[in-house]
């Protein structure tokens, strides 16, 4: 398995030579879309955490039937293709879509701009962090907030000084896990977003568009985009680790899905 | 300080219907395991919402589901210490112990709610722990801390589940004598869940209530139950004192 898993990144290194990844660079296509990808990706991540956050901790303190629909709902686009996805976007956001008249009305076009990317990255990654979240609140043990309680702390101070520091391992894994699948985001945002540089080409896409055109700019890009994830995830992938550290042995809740997920 | 709890509440399919009273003397609510007896504590901390019935502490009503009171648990000054003690384990002994000025109605500055906790630290004689992490103490060390973590807010009402139940021979002797002293100093009332009819007789002579299936199925001097075992549970409990094996799991 790890052979399968490792030998097409060899391949691909082997690929290529340092002056050639040097070429990609320079490519024009190169640095608009490194820069689209890093903006998209970010406000992607802040928008999964600020509203996937309150969704995990609904589903995590309300345990029923209620909250299993959800959580089936919340799994739904990991099993979907993402293409299906962005055929699902157009469906909602375009110009025949369900909001469509709606969006025209006021004068805004969802599809075919950066919007759009972001959009597509948040549908198809999300759920990787609410889940990763829900389960990391899950652990946390239920008479520590009964605790926080009497000691007279609100359920927001409960939540904020208790559930997620408690939490935030897991947090943490789940948020560089969907980091990384909205930073290979291709189907959902050709569809829904297409290609048009500069506005939602992002490094995937340049990948795409390189390759019809030079192989050897497309395994340069391809490098140097394997480069960036390694380099952006390295740390959060050690952080859930080293932040659970500091609870010492023994801590039910510092041993967070944030474990499972560390190092190679 | 009279209190009394009378309520029904449902957790799925399990049923609790309990009437609890009492003073300034400690409580001892004994029953077997799923009886209901962290439940019970649960709904007077204000964790869980009983269905209907009354809470009453001294003069302050907590919880009555005629007038539709239902006091939030962090305004019912009802101190609550866990099975396994519930300390916060991203937090050092002292800001555990200091976590009840943090935030809320008691909230202090740091420097403040430091100093107090300290000298509750050095209270229950745990001042050498205040800057390590809960996973590195005792069982018998942590039982201490959660002590003085629950007092710091001088609650009304004190709730301890299992306290002893997570140490080992030697260390639940020691503080046994311990809490029983303690609990004996305070005027306020408290109520101890136990599976060790030692921690019953620790306690001078305590009114006992003995739960089952989310019944109290006896009530009485802890000597009255023991002489006069209203089910085999009971008799069991005060019968294996006697051999000195413990009678729970």
């Amino acid at each position: 398995m790890l052979l399968i898993l490792a030998v097409p990144l060899l391949a691909l290194a082997g690929a290529s030579s340092p002056g050639d990844i040097a070429a990609g660079a320079r490519h024009p296509l190169f640095l608009p879309a490194l820069w689209l990808s890093a903006r998209t990706t970010l406000v992607s991540l802040a928008v999964m955490v600020l509203a996937g956050t309150p969704l995990a901790w609904w589903m995590a303190s309300r345990p029923g039937r209620r909250s299993r629909i959800v959580e089936s709902l919340v799994d739904l686009p990991i099993v979907v293709p993402p293409a299906v996805m962005g055929i699902a976007l157009l469906e909602t956001f375009g110009r025949n879509g369900l909001f469509g008249p709606f969006l025209s009305s006021l004068g805004v076009q969802v599809p075919f701009t950066t919007a759009a990317v972001v959009a597509a990255q948040v549908v198809v990654s999300a759920p990787f962090y609410v889940q990763a979240t829900a389960t990391a609140f899950r652990r946390v043990d239920e008479d520590l907030l009964i605790v926080a309680r009497t000691l007279g702390h609100s359920p927001a101070s409960t939540f904020f000084r208790v559930a997620v520091p408690l939490a935030l391992p897991g947090m943490v894994a789940g948020a560089a896990l969907a980091w990384a699948r909205a930073l290979g985001e291709f189907g959902a945002t050709l569809l829904f977003a297409g290609n048009l540089p500069g506005t939602t080409q992002t490094m995937p896409l340049a990948v795409y568009t390189a390759l019809e055109s030079d192989a050897r700019v497309a395994v340069a890009l391809s490098l140097v985009l394997v480069g960036a994830s390694a380099l952006l995830l390295f740390p959060l992938r050690t952080l859930p680790a080293l932040i659970g550290r500091r609870f010492g042995a023994g801590s039910g809740a510092g041993a967070s899905p944030g474990s499972g997920l560390a190092g190679p | 300080m009279r209190w009394s709890v009378h309520v029904q509440a449902s957790a799925g399919a399990f049923h609790l219907d309990a009437c609890v009273e009492g003073e300034a003397a400690p409580v001892v609510i004994i029953g077997p395991n799923g009886s209901g007896k962290t439940t019970l504590l649960r709904v007077i901390a204000g964790a869980y919402q009983a269905r209907s019935g009354r809470i009453r502490l001294g003069e302050r009503v907590l919880f009555d589901s005629e007038t539709g009171i239902s006091i939030a648990p962090e305004e019912r000054r009802v101190g609550y210490v866990p099975q396994g003690y519930g300390l916060f384990p991203h937090l050092t002994v002292l800001d555990n112990v200091a976590f009840g000025l943090v935030g809320g109605a008691r909230r202090r500055a740091r420097s403040e709610r430091r100093r107090i906790a300290a000298e509750l630290l050095a209270d229950v004689k745990c001042s050498h722990l205040a800057p390590r992490h809960p996973a590195t103490l005792s069982g018998g060390e942590k039982q201490r801390v959660a002590l003085a973590r629950a007092l710091l807010p001088v609650p009304e009402m004190l709730l301890l589940d299992e306290p002893l139940a997570a140490l080992d021979v030697a260390a639940r002797r020691g503080l046994r004598a311990y809490l029983a002293r303690h609990l004996a100093r305070r005027t306020r009332p408290a109520i101890v869940v136990t599976h060790d009819p030692r921690d019953v007789h620790a306690l001078g002579s305590p009114a006992v209530y003995a739960l089952e299936e989310g019944r109290v199925v006896q009530q009485g001097p802890a000597g009255h139950l023991a002489a006069h075992p209203g089910t085999a549970f009971i008799a069991e409990f005060f019968g294996v004192d006697a051999t000195g094996a413990r009678p729970d799991t």
